[in-house]
């Protein structure tokens, strides 16, 4: 049988997995901008918090995904729901790269701007909103999309825990040892990640300031 | 914070409609002084009055927007156009559009930019440009003082040379009072109607440019015999 014969057959599903694994890695990825955005400002206005924050985010990227989802289940409102669970997981890996683009664009923006911005009397809010951030807003936008990516592929391991994607048949064929069905979770996985990849890319050079 | 002060026992005055010249080597303290005025650097004792008020008493936005500010490579925003650099202050001082727009044009021109290059962004514009943006930016909300921190200092000496040249007969129809800090003798000397000299965070001495010339100062005459080797400065 052919994997896309199997894909077609069994399209409904195949759908229904993809909707759910964009549902995992998108407001993952929403709750990892709303938490790492501020963060990455924070670090980048007060020098003294970025090693200890940074360190933070690193280490979490060490813990093994399943050893993660497998600490955070005895959690009580947590372990309730599996995509809770999972929500959270994934935002914590992508919290890193968003943390930490976002220091990094903030930090690269020419100081003689910011000096010239701030001699002209400009607020701090003004300063952070006219110019760092637009200034900044294309290397942000890099790690949203180093993110997104990462959070597509760790979120195959949703399944495991039941919280659905397109991990369901991944080990589904892990299981029966079904190489299609392994392919069925696949290929929608990369070409998830992919068009993911190239979309926030496009949204990265729309953006960009001249 | 410890150690040495980077200015002690400063003491200087700069008159209505003149311009005031810092002049001297790296390190020696011109830039911070001309950061007291507008607070972007904060005395550890002391005082610094601007237009009779203390300035450590003046809210710090509106001081500064009172001020205007002109730095090496001019510091333009490269996501704005020409337009909307020079349109800054008026813009996040509430002016309506229309007076904005009136306003960048007649700056444009004051500076002698084509209206053209209005639409054009940072990157677009050659050194010297980019620089007139800069002065013409500083001078949006018409501010009676105006700080200029090495403006000229990463030009071509042609371009240098035009740049001097207009601030000189801008000065003559504007009268700002006007803090320009380099460390190029000739420059001072050109258009200072004094001439600050520091060194190591001190003030040396206050002269006019003819005295600096004869003056008997043993830093100021080393500073004219450093000099010396080129063509002589004009005195103005």
């Amino acid at each position: 049988m052919n994997v896309f014969k199997f894909m077609l057959e069994n399209h409904q599903q195949v759908l229904e997995l993809t909707l759910e694994h964009l549902w995992l890695v998108g407001i993952s990825t929403l709750l990892a901008m709303v938490i790492g955005i501020p963060l990455g400002i924070a670090i980048a206005h007060r020098p003294h918090l970025d090693k200890p924050v940074l360190a933070g985010a690193n280490i979490i990227q060490t813990i093994p995904s399943l050893a993660l989802f497998g600490f955070l289940l005895p959690v009580p409102w947590l372990g309730d729901r599996a995509d809770r669970l999972v929500i959270l997981a994934l935002t914590l890996y992508a919290l890193l790269p968003v943390i930490r683009n976002t220091y990094t664009g903030l930090r690269g923006v020419d100081p003689a701007v910011l000096e010239a911005g701030r001699g002209m009397g400009l607020t701090n809010s003004q300063l952070l909103f006219q110019v760092e951030l637009p200034l900044a807003l294309s290397v942000i936008l890099s790690g949203v999309r180093v993110a997104v990516v990462i959070s597509v592929g760790l979120a195959t391991i949703a399944a495991a825990i039941g919280a659905g994607g397109l991990g369901e048949f991944i080990f589904r064929g892990l299981a029966m040892v079904n190489n299609q069905l392994i392919l069925a979770g696949a290929i929608p996985a990369a070409a998830l990640a992919l068009v993911a990849d190239l979309g926030v890319g496009w949204l990265e050079r729309r953006l960009r300031p001249r | 914070m410890a150690g040495t002060p980077v200015l002690a026992g400063l003491n200087l005055e700069v008159q209505r409609g003149e311009t005031l010249v810092l002049l001297g080597r790296s390190g020696s303290g011109k830039t911070t002084t001309l950061k007291l005025v507008n607070r972007l650097v904060v005395p550890s004792s002391g005082e610094v009055v601007v237009n009779g008020a203390a300035n450590s008493q003046t809210d710090v936005i509106r001081l500064r927007r009172s001020i205007g500010y002109v730095i090496q490579d001019a510091g333009l925003f490269p996501h704005f156009s020409v337009e909307r650099n020079i349109g800054l202050v008026p813009k996040i001082e509430g002016w309506a559009e229309e007076r904005i727009q009136a306003r960048v044009q007649e700056l444009l021109q004051l500076v002698g930019l084509k209206p053209e290059l209005g639409s054009r962004f940072p990157h677009q514009l050659s050194g010297g440009q980019r620089q007139r943006v800069g002065v013409a930016r500083a001078l949006a909300a018409d501010p009676a003082i105006l700080l200029m921190d090495e403006p000229f200092g990463a030009l071509d000496p042609l371009t240098r040379d035009e740049l001097q040249r207009e601030f000189l007969s801008l000065q003559q129809r504007l009268h700002k009072t006007v803090v320009f800090v380099t460390h190029d003798l000739r420059e001072g000397l050109r258009l200072g109607s004094r001439i600050a000299l520091m060194e190591a965070g001190k003030l040396v001495t206050v002269l006019a440019p003819r005295e600096f010339l004869r003056s008997a100062d043993p830093w100021a005459a080393a500073y004219v015999r450093a000099f010396g080797d080129g063509p002589q400065p004009e005195a103005r």
